[in-house]
């Protein structure tokens, strides 16, 4: 029993990495196909500093991924410890509602549900091209908010209210009493929260498709790329990211296991 | 008292406005486009157009609805296995699991071509083997290969959160009491994982049941799911605005219905989140 | 603290990465024979151009890279963006969502754009290289007071499959419906195109419009569907070069780059005739920056460049200076410039009424969820 046990966990981690195993040897193909593989050869790797559009893009998606993740995680936490002292029931409720509406909503609703808006302002201000980096930067903050509310939201739960009321008899002011009592103790959920959005901005693909205009993201290099042959250059950079995050976690992992007891959070997509 | 009421309004205010003009409005004017035509008169005619989509929503459906149980099927057992295990190999199972929801889908998506392709890596092997080759690409079941691949982790990682938290006494004394395996988890195990299975269903059922790149890249562009259809006529220009906004919103409104039909199966209502 | 580390490696990682994205390139420039004068009185200002995907020569295996040429000699920086298909081209530019300045459409596209009043007039006195466009391809009928495009390609559609499976073959557009290559074979993944093979067989009008005609093309498509492997655009590179696919109708010129990769790779135009287009660049009324979008259109034609992009493309060119240099890659190639006796029957896609083309855009979802 163990022993198929074991046999079916190595069965779906087979299944999960299959398709990296195959970008990550085709990504060293002598030729351009990503089907017959041809010899070994690190050219796609060494190619990948000339290729100005991947680059670009790669920098695009940095920028959008670390401001979205910045500008969600700081507008999120706010949202959320006001949230947690709003009294009016109703209007708390209300306020979860549409908080979760992004996180249900299909990718594609959201999309181009921006797409209007953004256009729609975009005429109304006469502006010449309404689509851009800024466009792209809202909907990410936008789609990222929720799940920082989410992740800190919790944590404001389990944080005693008397914490607070103490650091102000203490002689606190609220603002320090914030930054001295409470993001202490929120301090993993908002951490959560900035590393779910950060991740969240960096793989986007349906939002950025319709809100990016000129300003492509990887995602977006990429599909295009699909609708021709991808070359190995795209499997070279995949590969770069995938080890790059595979060392990113251990290293995570390794420092979190000495402290924190819990399962890490499951992210939506 | 009132200061503190005063100090979170103004604290939540940004978020309000934000909310408000990016989440609510885009949906109203979604919903303007929906409702009128391109004049911007008022017209339910693109409703009654949404008819002739019948047949992309219920394939879209129905791919969705087999790669949803699919994916349960699979994950399950994972999850279950995985908190069997010391607490070190879950964390890092854990971890291998997750890994691949930070590459990139689209290429993850794009590889399996190499793998299911007529020259592609099973048909060569299967060719070695002197057996001809098998059509693998371009049919429905690489569309719903497609979705349990890129979804799975979305299953897996919530049964396994709410798995991992099971009270083992509870199991214990199911098992004093005389129930067997079967009666053991379809009494005990199911129940209590309830939540995790709710939560991974929906998160692997709205992308599945909405995605455009899977169908296209998998499927050999030879069916139009409903969310290629929307793809399709935003492309089309500006006149095709109004049927597509429609298909959009008729297409929200399925999927929040599905999501509070399965909330009402989820006891455990944490103020109405479902993750 | 580990946070503190967490944070501290991310960033390492992201230095890594970003300090990557300055790196210098390895393109070297060329000495360049000029005809019109070029200066730099726009430097600094950018210039988007929207031109089909893979439609430019742009600097790999040591070919010249066009854009960044020109970047060199005006100090204009261009902003290059591509599409794949001139439905989603027009779609762009009409809901104001991003601007471009020079757009590279086909004929219909660019008959309906004129309609619409999206484009600006081109004064093609102003350009020095415009008498170097052949006769034959100035004032066609989508622009014929030549007052909105300078042609860029000329191209034919035919039909490409791989002789290494494929022995014998009727040069006729029944291929695509003829069982014996089911599952191997392609056809267009964009209406106008996939439509095109089915009307050319029943023998109508590319333009017809008679909705009965266009139903009943749809109805021969639905019949081929399950013949087929896929629809495909110029996802058809990959496919017929690994041999993935056996047959596909596709433009010539994209032929003859496929078949450097695949020798295997044969190439014939139907009997029953076929769809001819130009590819015209045109300046929209929304461009930002006219004046460089002129300069850009007389840099085209510069027959140095219009070699390099013949070269690299394989579309035939419409440039004279082209044509009749013995140095080009293709001069004299059947396919491109096939003799007057050797040329099928040809049509050009014309833009049609709303109702007609509405229709046709909505039979297409029909065959895809056929």
């Amino acid at each position: 029993m163990k022993a198929l046990a074991r046999l079916y966990v190595a069965l779906i981690i087979f299944f999960l990495y299959a398709p990296v195993l195959v970008m990550i040897v085709f990504s060293f193909n002598e030729s351009a196909s990503v089907w017959v593989f041809q010899g070994v050869s690190t050219k796609w790797y060494t190619g990948l500093v000339t290729n100005t559009a991947m680059l670009n893009a790669l920098k695009h998606t940095i920028i959008i991924a670390v401001l979205s993740a910045v500008i969600s995680t700081v507008l999120g936490t706010a949202a959320a410890v006001g949230i947690t002292g709003l009294r009016n029931k109703l209007s708390k409720k209300l306020l979860m509602s549409v908080t979760q509406i992004p996180m249900m909503n299909a990718d594609i609703v959201t999309g181009i549900s921006l797409m209007l808006l953004f256009i729609f302002i975009g005429k109304l201000i006469g502006l010449n091209e309404s689509l851009g980096f800024f466009t792209v930067l809202l909907a990410h903050i936008t789609f990222n908010l929720p799940y920082v509310i989410m992740s800190v939201l919790p944590k404001l739960r389990q944080t005693d209210s008397k914490l607070r009321e103490a650091a102000l008899d203490l002689g606190c002011s609220p603002v320090q009493a914030f930054f001295k009592v409470i993001l202490p103790a929120i301090s993993t959920g908002v951490l959560t929260g900035f590393i779910m959005a950060f991740t969240l901005s960096l793989d986007d693909f349906v939002i950025s498709y319709f809100t990016c205009g000129h300003y492509q993201t990887l995602p977006i290099i990429i599909y295009n790329m699909t609708k021709k042959s991808v070359t190995p250059d795209t499997y070279a950079l995949s590969t770069i990211i995938f080890v790059a995050v595979f060392v990113l976690l251990i290293f995570y992992n390794v420092l979190q296991s000495k402290t924190d007891k819990k399962p890490a959070k499951p992210i939506r997509h | 008292m009132k200061n503190k009421s005063l100090g979170s309004k103004l604290l939540s205010a940004p978020y309000i406005v934000w909310a408000a003009l990016f989440i609510i409005v885009p949906l109203i004017i979604m919903l303007y486009f929906a409702l009128t035509n391109e004049a911007g008169v008022f017209t339910l005619a693109n409703l009654s157009e949404i008819g002739k989509y019948k047949k992309a929503f219920g394939l879209s459906i129905l791919y969705a609805a087999i790669a949803t149980v699919i994916t349960l099927l699979l994950a399950y057992p994972m999850a279950y296995f995985m908190t069997k295990l010391k607490i070190s190999s879950q964390r890092m199972l854990l971890l291998i699991v997750m890994l691949p929801m930070w590459m990139n889908f689209l290429i993850r998506t794009y590889s399996w071509i190499s793998i299911l392709a007529n020259t592609g890596i099973i048909n060569t092997f299967l060719g070695k083997l002197g057996l001809g080759p098998v059509q693998l690409m371009y049919t429905p079941g690489a569309v719903i290969l497609g979705m349990v691949y890129d979804f799975i982790p979305y299953m897996i990682l919530p049964i396994y959160s709410v798995m991992s938290k099971l009270d083992k006494s509870l199991l214990e004394a199911s098992e004093d009491l005389g129930a067997n395996a079967f009666v053991k988890f379809k009494k005990v195990i199911l129940p209590l994982t309830r939540p995790g299975i709710i939560s991974g269903i929906t998160m692997v059922f709205v992308p599945s049941v909405s995605t455009f790149y899977i169908s296209q890249k998998l499927g050999g562009n030879k069916t139009m799911l409903i969310g290629d259809a929307i793809e399709y006529l935003f492309n089309l220009g500006v006149d095709y605005y109004n049927i597509a906004s429609a298909i959009s919103m008729v297409l929200m409104i399925m999927i929040l219905v599905c999501l509070f039909v399965m909330n009402r199966f989820n006891d455990d209502d944490d103020g109405g989140v479902v993750i | 603290m580990k946070n503190l580390k967490f944070r501290s490696l991310s960033l390492a990682i992201i230095v890594c990465i970003v300090s990557l994205l300055f790196s210098s390139c390895g393109y070297e420039y060329v000495d360049l024979e000029l005809r019109g004068k070029y200066d730099r009185s726009l430097e600094g200002t950018v210039l988007t151009v929207y031109n089909w995907g893979e439609y430019i020569s742009d600097g790999s295996d040591g070919t010249i890279d066009v854009n960044r040429e020109f970047e060199k000699l005006t100090g204009i920086k261009v902003n290059y963006l591509t599409f794949e298909s001139n439905e989603t081209m027009f779609s762009q530019v009409e809901n104001g969502g991003v601007n471009y300045d020079i757009v590279i459409p086909s004929d219909y596209m660019i008959q309906r754009m004129i309609k619409e009043g999206m484009l600006d007039e081109i004064d093609t006195t102003a350009l020095s290289n415009y008498d170097l466009i052949a006769d034959d391809y100035k004032g066609v009928y989508f622009d014929p007071e030549e007052k909105y495009s300078v042609p860029f390609n000329v191209g034919m559609v035919g039909i490409i499959y791989n002789g290494k499976y494929i022995k014998d073959i009727e040069h006729s557009w029944n291929v695509l419906w003829d069982e014996k290559y089911k599952d191997m074979a392609l056809n267009f993944n964009n209406p106008r195109d996939a439509f095109m093979t089915a009307q050319i067989l029943q023998g109508t009008d590319l333009n017809s419009t008679n909705e009965k005609e266009w139903e009943a093309a749809a109805e021969l498509l639905k019949k081929g569907k399950k013949n087929l492997q896929g629809y495909v655009m110029d996802e058809v590179y990959g496919k017929m070069e690994t041999g993935e696919a056996y047959i596909a109708p596709y433009y010539a010129g994209d032929y003859l780059t496929m078949v450097e990769t695949n020798p295997d790779l044969k190439f014939f135009y139907p009997k029953e005739g076929t769809n001819i287009f130009i590819d015209s660049a045109c300046i929209l009324k929304s461009a930002e920056n006219k004046a460089a979008a002129m300069m850009y259109i007389n840099f085209l034609l510069e027959p140095d460049i219009a070699t390099a992009n013949a070269d690299y493309i394989g579309y035939a060119s419409p440039n004279t200076a082209v044509i009749n240099n013995k140095d080009y890659y293709y001069y004299g190639n059947e396919i491109l410039y096939p003799k007057k006796e050797d040329m099928p029957p040809v049509q050009y896609y014309h833009d049609i009424d709303e109702k007609i083309r509405r229709k046709y855009e909505l039979l297409w979802i029909d065959i895809k969820l056929y």
